[in-house]
């Protein structure tokens, strides 16, 4: 196998790793942004 | 045999958790690095929503407030106290070992915190959550710092931005699930001990990624591109080694203890009384601040601190840590300056400045590795970096003390609106200046605390390239 190949073998951990990580970290930026817009509305 | 005078590391092979199991082969990318890093960092920032567990807890156990804030302020102070002692322990054995100690003391933390609620013995909530998963939060903070830097030399403030930045996200995330679980479950000692066991079986597994997926790079391995020689060109920025040991005995070691803990201090200030500081400098105005409004200016201010660690620690690659820390200190005075001259004057003052004030905070936390990378090396910056941390210890007690007990007496003397906050702020300055000056007085580390150069060895008697390493 190849350099190249190998690399882009990785991709789909790549992808899988930072879904892991991204999508609680957006679900809280969201819940953040929720109560940020009291501010605004208060 | 190695020369004289040179270091001997030998890279013995061992288990799953050693690390030579963890070292990357040619083709991975650093780029999955970071995604191990914040599986920890996001996981054990949880301890900052733990207030989203005081009501409940002090409802169904029948305790006070103080009572009920101990497995926080245990777990903080386990976290300084084995971020500061289980550094070498975590540069010896390196990044998997650290992050699974740290997952399974933060998730047996909240299991055994689980069967103290159960049994209603609040004791096991404290010596749980705040002794054994302090030591979680402490080795996991400063679990992939060195690793990061290794696998980022050419941009080293923006990786360690991105986990230090996960950490603040940590809270954001456990505080409106932690908030759901006791809706759902609800809030008698049966609800509070099952959204504890789901939190440690969830963290288990969350972190679990970063245990299996950090690599260590191959001894002498840069980044495409990367000269070394042009980055240590930069001033302050060493290709020398410093241990951790030798690291206290220097006198920038403590300068730069000074500039984080009053950067903290000045940071904490705000944080601690954001809702009720702005609902005073303007109640006497014709914009009072609601209680709603109020709560959503402390959730900007959590904004702009997440931000500021990625942002400015990123900046701090192109500008110099230094020259970063001056923002952050200089600025940061010049902020504090014009909220207490003119904060009361308009409410968008007051905002923008309290922003610039903890995005400054923020990135204070999250340039400092990479400063001590600069100043020491990555020999032993994940254990130096520890100690470091007892200056955020100090801060954490000072910065809330200050504020709190001159605005108490401030009110005891009959004194409203801005006037509760104006000394404090005053102080703060005052702080923010010695650490500007702290700054200026770090120099390069002398020669005579460098360590010897590096030498690896795979097999006896072999040796290999003197670069990597640690």
């Amino acid at each position: 196998m190849t350099e190249q190949t190998e690399t882009a073998s990785r991709t789909p951990l790549m992808i899988l790793a930072w879904l892991w990580v991204g999508l609680p970290f957006a679900y809280g930026v969201y819940e953040l942004l929720l109560k940020l817009s009291q501010l605004f509305s208060g | 045999m190695p020369e004289d005078g040179q270091k001997l590391i030998s890279h013995t092979s061992g288990g799953f958790l050693s690390r030579s199991r963890t070292i990357a082969p040619p083709t991975w990318s650093r780029w999955l690095v970071p995604p191990a890093a914040l599986s920890v960092h996001l996981s054990i920032g949880q301890a900052y929503s733990w207030s989203v567990f005081k009501p409940p807890l002090e409802k169904a156990l029948d305790l006070s407030g103080t009572q009920s804030a101990l497995p926080f302020q245990l777990g903080i102070v386990m976290l300084g106290l084995s971020a500061a002692f289980g550094g070498p322990l975590v540069e010896r054995n390196g990044p998997r070992w650290a992050m699974f100690v740290s997952m399974v003391c933060f998730a047996s933390g909240f299991l055994i915190s689980a069967l103290g609620v159960a049994t209603s013995q609040y004791w096991l909530v404290v010596l749980g959550y705040g002794f054994v998963g302090g030591i979680g939060l402490g080795i996991g903070y400063i679990s992939p710092v060195s690793t990061l830097m290794k696998w980022f030399p050419d941009r080293p403030g923006m990786a360690t931005g991105i986990a230090i930045m996960g950490f603040g996200g940590g809270a954001l995330i456990a505080s409106p699930w932690s908030t759901q679980m006791l809706g759902s479950f609800g809030t008698g000692t049966g609800g509070i001990a099952e959204t504890f066991l789901v939190h440690g079986l969830v963290y288990a597994v969350f972190m679990s990624l970063g245990v299996l997926l950090v690599r260590v790079p191959a001894d002498g391995w840069l980044p495409k591109g990367f000269n070394p020689a042009k980055s240590a060109a930069k001033a302050l920025v060493t290709t020398a080694n410093v241990s951790a040991r030798n690291a206290i005995r220097t006198p920038q070691f403590w300068f730069l203890w000074v500039v984080l803990c009053f950067n903290v201090t000045a940071g904490i200030g705000i944080l601690e009384k954001a809702a009720p500081m702005i609902q005073d400098f303007f109640a006497n105005t014709a914009t009072p601040i609601s209680v709603s409004a109020a709560a959503g200016f402390v959730a900007l201010l959590s904004l702009a601190n997440m931000t500021g660690r990625i942002v400015w620690s990123s900046t701090s690659d192109l500008i110099g840590r230094k020259n970063m820390y001056r923002v952050y200190l200089g600025v940061g005075a010049v902020l504090y300056l014009i909220i207490s001259l003119w904060g009361d004057s308009h409410t968008v003052v007051f905002i923008l400045c309290a922003l610039g004030v903890l995005s400054f905070y923020g990135g204070g936390f999250a340039t400092v590795p990479a400063y001590l990378k600069d100043l020491f090396g990555t020999f032993q910056v994940g254990a130096i970096h520890g100690r470091l941390l007892t200056a955020w210890s100090v801060a954490g007690v000072l910065g809330p003390l200050i504020v709190n007990a001159i605005a108490d007496s401030q009110k005891a003397a009959g004194k409203t609106g801005p006037d509760l906050y104006t000394t404090s702020l005053y102080i703060m300055i005052g702080l923010l200046v010695i650490g500007f000056l702290s700054n200026e007085m770090i120099r390069p580390v002398k020669d005579k605390y460098h360590e010897p150069p590096l030498v690896t060895v795979d097999e006896p008697g072999t040796l290999a390239t003197p670069q990597g390493g640690s």
